[in-house]
């Protein structure tokens, strides 16, 4: 997932931290203190430093720098490191990293990374352990270090059968030489790694004693609501404050500037002794905005003028053969044009922050957030703190899905915590969070394709018209973005001449990334027309696609696997249809075959197929789990109402009119998991999601004959 | 002063007496496994056990639990809430788990008046609870699983 925010890149660390290659720390408590000693390798490089520290008792502590958003990290990525140091996960602590800067680069949630960039380097900050503990075992023996194994949290003497436990070989193994290539387990010796692991966090989450952000409390806290402009783009004139103060238990009335996708824009919080009285004082301000021209922008127009901007030639994106030419001459062709809307993330957290300013110069945050990395980052630059003088205290996330990749919720508060002198929480309502966004942007997309008179795809082409995420108002229109034309040219079908586009519309309501940012709309329009021209050239959609993927790849093992879990072959009762689509992108691959039969004039899923191809998979409970999540999460998207806009605001404000699937809604999915090895590991938390929504609408289309070309649609109301 | 009995405890609590009951457990007790998600009685997070019966304490004024038996996730101890808590541990059913406090009260009052619970009352008990990681096949089994357990 791509983010906007300014991230220190990895040379960058490298130089100011000085640190070369894998570095390795052993922590040691000596009287009563840890003492923490770095060492530092030359090594190949690495995107994290996580940290193992074992103490003389024995007890030893993984560092997780994945922030935990519901995706599973705070079991997946110590697990990475607790297997090749050869000790069980109930053995350790697991402790959550804040972006300091020992730990390096990429603390960070986002972009189904954690695993997909972290398997190597977790593995060999473990295994650069356990070769250090079992060197020091060696030493402490007198022995050579290939009579020496370890397991079970002891280094063993062969010969012997002797043993010392990792805490009493801490002190020594600390300051032997961090190896520089350690060697990795063989796969076929993993305890915990590709087996159906609990996670630790699991208990926690089920008798209340998992710590979000919304629950942390320091001495002397007092809590904040913001007002902001219902509109979009309007900013502050002036407000009165008189009745809010006169609210029992307000005690102040500030401003605080919210910053997000590109636009600045003032609030005003009411700060209270508790929530329910800065509500209250919230409800008694008078603020007068100056809406800047944006009282009449509404969803319709925009969405109209977007339809417009279709006609415009585009910049070129990607481009094979001839595909004008081809086009022009083919005497099979077809045109479609697809439609998305804006959907908003909806954590069931809401955001929240706590933050406290104190000794003139420090701070310090307790909050869910998927970046803090960038907040450790942007609050110095911002407030002019030395870095060191900041702390960011990461909590369980209650929800991420992207929203918490901007940390906007998280500089009001510092603003506010300063100017009033005292620790402040300040909490979103859901009506805030509904209706201030940001939001994942709408796309539309134009599609062209040709086949031959005996139905052989060989030009096709892909236009996306959309905003840019983080809004940008200058955008440069020759320039194809990136972000917002993810993975249509990336799929493997065998398509001669190809042509891709992009046209850019500027949005000043602020659009950010969602879970599989812009494949979670462009998969649908791919998808679906893939389906389309499948109808034109009269094959079957499965046969279609894989009639295009001749050379081996894994989109067609993909394929291949649906086809056999889902019975593809086999006839379906009467009133019923499957279909079929995948998607490739950044985060990795995966497909689906959805069942559906008529239903009164909707249609009912029945049964929902997923294949994700993973290459390596950690913990394949979790990555069932997420699947699972990943289609309700893209059901949602395809048949609820979506985020729109009229008189400058959004129309949605809570659960009631933003509506999410519920559990009458869910579907059954059989999740399968292709793990079959290979050097390209692929990522877990957002592939699922993007080719949800065009293999249900192309059941539809089977089971009806209705092309569903416009998300969202009402799922009881096709025919 | 409104008093409160939570998880058979008394508490005395400085609240004006439309404060959502949310608000006094979360602020004024300190018992933080009862979750803010909306306010308006939508997504569930809430959800405690008011003299055995689920609600929703974001848009249940506290005045009106005064004098009750109050039970939060952090109380739930008997044989059906042990039940339910061992399911979801067995079946991994938290991802984020922010909404799973009030999911587990809800399952918990269900088993509770039906110990044997179909497909539909596991819908109907169970709609008003939102998960938006889409844990809700999980729910599903876990409460099946629960079923068992309580035999």
């Amino acid at each position: 997932m791509n983010t906007s925010l300014p991230n220190l890149d990895r040379r960058n660390f490298l130089r100011i931290s000085g640190i070369t290659g894998v570095g390795l720390v052993f922590g040691l408590s000596a009287n009563g203190e840890t003492a923490v000693e770095e060492l530092a390798a030359a090594g190949e490089t690495f995107e994290i430093t996580p940290f193992v520290i074992i103490e003389k008792t024995g007890q030893i502590t993984i560092f997780n720098t994945r922030p935990e958003i519901g995706q599973g990290t705070f079991q997946s990525v110590p697990a990475m490191i607790a297997e090749e140091l050869e000790v069980s996960l109930e053995q350790v602590t697991i402790k959550q990293t804040g972006g300091e800067k020992k730990f390096g680069g990429g603390q960070s949630a986002g972009g189904s990374a954690s695993i997909r960039t972290g398997y190597q380097n977790m593995r060999k900050v473990g295994a650069s352990a356990r070769e250090m503990l079992i060197k020091a075992a060696s030493q402490q023996w007198n022995v050579p270090v290939t009579e020496c194994y370890a397991e079970n949290a002891k280094v063993f003497h062969k010969p012997t059968g002797k043993s010392m436990g990792y805490g009493e070989l801490a002190e020594t193994a600390a300051k032997v030489e961090v190896p520089k290539s350690p060697t990795l387990k063989d796969p076929k010796d993993f305890k915990i790694l590709g087996k159906k692991s609990p996670r630790p966090d699991v208990p926690l989450k089920t008798n209340g004693k998992a710590i979000f952000g919304i629950d942390i409390t320091v001495p002397g806290m007092v809590y904040a609501s913001i007002e902001r402009c219902p509109k979009f783009g309007g900013q502050l004139v002036s407000f009165d404050a008189t009745a809010a103060k006169k609210v029992k238990g307000v005690i102040a009335v500030e401003t605080c500037e919210r910053n997000i996708s590109g636009q600045k824009n003032e609030g005003v919080a009411v700060i209270a002794e508790n929530y329910w009285a800065a509500l209250q004082g919230r409800k008694a301000l008078v603020v007068k905005w100056d809406y800047q021209g944006n009282e009449n922008f509404n969803s319709k127009a925009y969405e109209q003028s977007l339809r417009d901007a279709a006609k415009e030639p585009g910049a070129v994106q990607h481009t094979q053969g001839d595909f004008d030419k081809t086009f022009a001459e083919a005497s099979v062709k077809l045109e479609a044009f697809y439609e998305t809307p804006v959907v908003s993330h909806s954590p069931i957290e809401p955001m929240n922050c706590v933050a406290s300013w104190y000794d003139g110069n420090k701070v310090e945050i307790w909050t869910s957030t998927q970046v803090p990395g960038s907040i450790m980052n942007e609050i110095p630059r911002t407030f002019n703190v030395p870095a060191e003088n900041v702390k960011v205290n990461v909590t369980f996330n209650g929800g991420g899905f992207g929203r918490r990749l901007y940390p906007d919720y998280v500089m009001e508060t510092v603003q506010l915590t300063k100017k009033v002198g005292r620790p402040v929480k300040a909490i979103w309502t859901r009506e805030d969070d509904t209706k201030m966004g940001p939001f994942r942007p709408m796309t539309y997309s134009a599609m062209k394709g040709a086949l031959t008179p005996d139905g052989k795809a060989i030009a096709f082409q892909h236009k996306v018209i959309s905003p840019t995420l983080g809004g940008k108002k200058d955008y440069d229109k020759t320039k194809a973005d990136g972000t917002m034309t993810e993975g249509i040219s990336e799929q493997k079908y065998e398509i001669e001449h190809m042509k891709n586009l992009y046209v850019h519309h500027y949005l000043h309501v602020p659009v950010v990334a969602w879970r599989s940012v812009t494949s979670s709309t462009l998969a649908f329009a791919h998808e679906c027309f893939i389906d389309e021209m499948a109808v034109k050239a009269k094959k079957d959609p499965m046969a279609f696609r894989l009639g295009m993927l001749t050379k081996e790849s894994d989109t067609k093992t993909i394929l291949q696997k649906l086809k056999e879990v889902s019975h593809w072959d086999k006839p379906l009762p009467a009133g019923w249809g499957r279909g079929v689509a995948h998607y490739e992108f950044f985060a990795g691959q995966a497909g689906y075959v959805v069942e559906v039969s008529k239903k009164g004039a909707g249609i009912k899923i029945e049964k929902v197929f997923a294949v994700i191809d993973l290459g390596t998979v950690v913990n394949p409970d979790t990555v069932e789990a997420q699947v699972q999540g990943a289609a309700v999460m893209a059901l949602t998207a395809a048949i609820k109402s979506g985020i729109t806009f009229e008189k400058g605001e959004t129309v949605q404000s809570n659960f009631h009119n933003n509506q999410l699937v519920r559990i009458n809604e869910m579907p059954k999915v059989e999740v399968h998991i292709l793990a079959n090895g290979g050097p390209k590991i692929k990522g877990v938390g957002e592939p699922g999601l993007p080719p949800f929504a065009p293999a249900l609408c192309n059941a539809i289309y089977a089971a009806t004959g209705k092309r569903i070309r416009r998300l969202p649609f009402d799922i009881n109301k096709i025919v | 002063m409104i008093k409160l009995t939570i998880n058979n405890k008394s508490y005395e609590v400085d609240a004006s007496p439309d404060m959502p009951l949310l608000w006094a457990i979360r602020d004024m007790v300190g018992l933080t496994g009862t979750k803010f998600g909306c306010g308006m009685a939508q997504c569930g997070a809430c959800t405690v056990h008011v003299d055995g019966t689920p609600v929703r304490s974001c848009s249940f004024p506290v005045a009106a639990a005064a004098g009750k038996k109050i039970t939060t996730i952090e109380g739930l101890s008997e044989k059906v809430g042990e039940a339910v808590q061992k399911a979801w541990i067995e079946l991994q059913v938290p991802q984020c788990g922010y909404c799973q406090s009030g999911q587990i009260m809800s399952a918990t009052a269900l088993l509770k008046s039906k110990p044997h619970p179909t497909d539909a009352d596991i819908d109907a008990a169970m709609q008003g609870n939102l998960c938006r990681c889409g844990t809700y096949q999980r729910v599903r089994s876990a409460i099946h699983r629960a079923s068992e357990l309580i035999k």
